[in-house]
């Protein structure tokens, strides 16, 4: 594929002797939205994990095969993960703000990257909660803590501490499964704004939201990829029986 | 219907029954020693050296020696405390050994207070060479209260939400990093508040101290970490048992008693306001 940010080949992970992704090949274009769909515990979220290497918290967890970012292994020996981690951003199923104020949630990320620099931080923690459309919902209450926003908001709000460590990639890991309609249309929205900056990779249960979001679908089962293709290819004309069942609501 | 609301009336008198019972004793004994002690106190009582073989005159050697063997204590208990707490929460990995070392913990918080005194006793006043004196107490009850310690740490670790880790670890930061910018701020609260309650009831111990620094009569402080010291519940102890006239220093029993009580209140107290501070900064 051309313009791939991400070649993924023959990439399997374990946990323990359980091999819950197998032979995984994907290639992930830049500034597109892939989108990744398949039934509960079909190792969607393990994948989306691997690309930042969240797993390696997982104790007795193992991977084999290459995950290339631009060229480059991410599992490769002297790789930096907290690097890699600033490269590769991640919004999590479940909106995770810190017990902080809405301000220290986004400059988090600087912060612990050593910038003191007080101008420069709020500068762009104002450009992170704009490019996350949050900011004129929460400019006056920048000092209250987070978890006083809305869930919706919330989840802007973990957007917005992702973007401000300018990464390239965004991994979405079911990003809206527990918002509401309104705060779903916002974030799918928001989406659509931010491939315009950055490779962002979604996982998703709900087949309408792939359908409306990503550019590209990949349909997992089972740890296996079944079929990857264009969005409008997989849910007009899919290849494979197993997709088209899957799509029209037979199991899943 | 009836019957079951009968069962469900004898069971809350039940559970009724045995707070009362439990709430009945505490205040009892509270009362008595009040009562019988608020008597004896007074600036003198507090601020001045016991006279004529401890018949007369005041308690404040037993007073500076507690504090200052609960400040040891804590200086032991609390860095070694939260360190193992991290190491063991955060670090280790769960294999046998290291589920052989958290049982082991936990086995050594039930320990009597005895075996710490004659192991202080063996390791810090012969092996060491550091004689009986304060810092040997204090280092012996400062091994008491690690178990205690740790324990408190590492609940209070597990209590913080994996959400917090993964948040920090997905925007780069390193393992070190997430632990004290987004793990032990919330931690810290609940590790106080356990290690403060360990202090507190160290404080009240007499067993370990008794063979390794606590001296039963000095009417004067001491001059060093290598004096011997006279300390509140050992104080209590003689006034109450060794004493050769206990009928007539039965009321300074009483004093020291109460002093002893309020000590150990306080710090109790200290741990509940430091919890509630800690919560509402954090917050911020």
């Amino acid at each position: 594929m051309k313009n791939a940010k991400i070649n993924v080949s023959k990439f399997n992970f374990y946990y323990g002797d359980s091999r819950v992704l197998k032979d995984i090949t994907i290639d992930i274009p830049e500034n597109r939205v892939t989108g990744i769909i398949g039934p509960s515990g079909c190792g969607k979220s393990t994948f989306l994990r691997s690309l930042n290497r969240m797993n390696d918290v997982i104790l007795g967890s193992r991977a084999e095969g290459s995950v290339m970012l631009d060229g480059r292994d991410i599992y490769g020996r002297d790789v930096d993960v907290a690097g890699l981690r600033r490269k590769v951003g991640m919004v999590f199923q479940k909106s995770n703000p810190f017990p902080k104020s809405v301000f220290e949630n986004v400059a988090y990320g600087l912060r612990i990257d050593g910038i003191k620099d007080k101008y420069f931080i709020e500068e762009r923690v104002e450009r992170s909660l704009r490019d996350a459309a949050l900011w004129s919902e929460v400019k006056d209450r920048l000092r209250d803590n987070a978890f006083e926003l809305s869930g919706g908001q919330q989840q802007r709000l973990c957007i917005a501490r992702a973007l401000a460590i300018e990464p390239e990639i965004l991994l979405m890991d079911e990003p809206a499964s527990a918002l509401d309609p309104t705060a779903t249309l916002k974030i799918e929205e928001l989406i659509q704004e931010l491939k315009k900056k950055y490779t962002i990779i979604i996982v998703t249960h709900n087949m309408q939201q792939a359908a409306r979001v990503s550019d590209l679908t990949a349909f997992f089962m089972l740890g296996e990829l079944v079929e990857y293709d264009i969005t409008s290819i997989i849910f007009t004309k899919p290849s494979k029986k197993l997709t088209e069942d899957y799509i029209t609501g037979r199991f899943g | 219907m009836k019957l079951k609301n009968v069962t469900q009336a004898a069971g809350f008198l039940f559970l009724r029954i045995c707070v009362t019972a439990a709430i009945l004793a505490l205040v009892v004994i509270l009362a008595d020693i009040v009562t019988k002690g608020i008597g004896v106190i007074s600036w003198e009582f507090l601020t001045t050296m016991p006279k004529n073989g401890m018949t007369q005159g005041g308690i404040l050697p037993a007073i500076v020696g507690t504090f200052l063997v609960t400040v040891i204590t804590a200086l032991l208990a609390i860095p070694l405390g939260m360190g193992c707490a991290i190491y063991l929460n955060e670090y280790a990995s769960d294999t046998k050994l290291t589920r052989l070392i958290r049982m082991s913990i936990r086995n050594l918080s039930g320990v009597p207070s005895i075996v710490y005194g004659l192991f202080g006793v063996i390791l810090f006043v012969q092996l060491m060479n550091l004689g009986t004196c304060v810092l040997s107490a204090g280092m012996t009850l400062g091994l008491m209260t690690l178990p205690w310690t740790i324990t408190a740490s590492e609940e209070a670790l597990k209590n913080v939400p994996r959400s917090y880790r993964e948040g920090a670890l997905a925007l780069g930061a390193t393992k070190w990093q997430t632990i004290r910018t987004n793990v032990l701020p919330y931690a810290i609260p609940g590790m106080l508040t356990g290690t403060i309650l360990g202090l507190s009831r160290a404080a009240g111990e007499t067993a370990p101290i008794l063979f390794t620094g606590a001296a039963f009569y000095l009417p004067f402080l001491p001059k060093s970490l290598f004096s011997q010291f006279m300390a509140l519940p050992y104080h209590l102890y003689v006034m109450s048992t060794q004493h050769h006239a206990i009928s007539k220093v039965r009321p300074i029993a009483y004093g020291t008693a109460l002093v002893l009580i309020t000590m150990v209140f306080a710090m109790n107290l200290v741990a509940v306001i430091a919890r509630y501070r800690l919560r509402k900064i954090k917050m911020e």
